[in-house]
């Protein structure tokens, strides 16, 4: 089981390539499709929450079927087995690169690389807005905080304390401005949202 | 002692990084390049495409890629750009590992409460800047020249920079394949 579990999620880590959700169908042909060991719907449910967390998205995927099959060892194998094809490809291309960077061939080739990785990144901000669902009443958010980083050299990390600090204030007073309004027109049932905490 | 800098850069970046391995890169470019100086803005750029190039997760491949890096600039043998690597990869899951746990035994139920998904709705906004200022922070001479240093290479940096944007937005093409054709480019046109 231990070593299936390995396999399976070294397989994963292997053939994804680009970002973690394109692996996200594969991850449901071997998990669910093949070995049973998830359902389709609880799947589902760990991939929201492993979108919603920080970290490596497919990391966390992995780490949560390891845990809910085997525990922590289970966790700690898939984790294993998604970061070590990484691992070893890098280690092997960075020792060899490393080695002919000063070549002008290669020099040449990335000198054409390097705009089109700055579009590579340019693109998926536009995809996350759309997805995000960015509208004009909250466009200044990313703008602000993309010209906090970049023109004011603030911490990444500071935007993403503040934006979640932000997130938290906007939800305690939406909450209590729903229950104020509850409360005068009578009602007795509470917002359903903090009922089980 | 970079090891253990590595160690806890990457922790951090493992514990904050939302948004996935894009959301990721400013963040590890603000650490490794800004922060630290590792490496040149041209060396992360060129660890970015390898990392999109090679399977596996993008922000794993740059991790490994970053702690090798990081470690033979500061002028260690090849076998401590491995012991790099191995920190930086570890130290990246390293959070992911204790809060899926976490969140597995325990959390699973409040994630779903109306506070931590008002965190998120926070969170995913500043997500999409993140991601802006990845791509503003490599808008760099390093990568792009400049029209008075070198026109001709600065003007096509821009023309395959727009191509390459389009050809992936609008033309849905493969942006494997796009890096392909860019390299191509640059090999014909800034040889």
């Amino acid at each position: 089981m231990n070593w299936e579990l390995f396999k399976t999620f070294f397989r994963i880590g292997l053939f994804t390539l680009g970002g973690g959700y394109a692996m996200i169908p594969l991850i449901e042909e071997e998990v669910v499709n093949r070995h049973r060991w998830v359902e389709k719907q609880q799947l589902l449910d760990l991939i929201a929450v492993a979108q919603s967390c920080p970290g490596v998205f497919a990391a966390n995927i992995s780490i949560f079927v390891g845990y809910k099959l085997r525990s922590v060892r289970g966790a700690v194998i898939t984790c294993l087995g998604t970061c070590l094809p990484s691992f070893v490809i890098i280690l092997v291309i960075a020792m060899f690169f490393y080695q002919f960077q000063n070549n002008a061939i290669i020099q040449a080739l990335f000198r054409g690389i390097r705009p089109a990785v700055v579009a590579l990144i340019a693109v998926p901000t536009f995809r996350l807005a759309k997805s995000a669902h960015i509208t004009l009443a909250n466009c200044w958010i990313p703008i602000v905080s993309a010209l906090a980083i970049w023109a004011l050299g603030v911490s990444p990390i500071l935007i993403i304390l503040i934006a979640g600090l932000g997130g938290y204030i906007w939800g305690i007073l939406i909450s209590t401005e729903s229950q104020q309004s509850q409360h005068s027109q009578g009602s007795p049932t509470p917002p359903t949202s903090n009922s089980h905490q | 002692m970079i090891f253990l800098y590595l160690f806890i850069t990457f922790f951090e970046i493992g514990l904050f990084g939302f948004g996935g391995g894009y959301g990721m890169l400013s963040l590890i470019q603000g650490e490794v390049v800004h922060h630290h100086h590792w490496m040149t803005t041209a060396e992360f750029t060129d660890i970015v495409a390898i990392s999109q190039m090679t399977p596996g997760p993008v922000g794993i491949n740059s991790a490994t890629y970053c702690g090798y890096t990081a470690a033979v600039n500061a002028g260690y043998p090849v076998t401590m750009g491995m012991l790099g690597s191995a920190t930086a990869t570890i130290a990246l899951v390293l959070p992911s590992l204790i809060l899926m746990i976490l969140i597995s035994r325990m959390l699973m139920r409040y994630m779903q409460s109306h506070l931590v998904q008002s965190v998120f709705a926070g969170l995913r906004p500043a997500v999409v800047g993140l991601l802006a200022a990845a791509a503003l922070l490599l808008c760099t001479a390093d990568n792009f020249s400049t029209p008075s240093t070198n026109l001709w290479q600065f003007c096509i940096s821009v023309a395959i920079f727009v191509a390459t944007f389009f050809g992936i937005m609008v033309m849905k093409i493969n942006p494997i394949r796009m890096i392909c054709y860019s390299a191509f480019a640059g090999l014909l046109l800034l040889y």
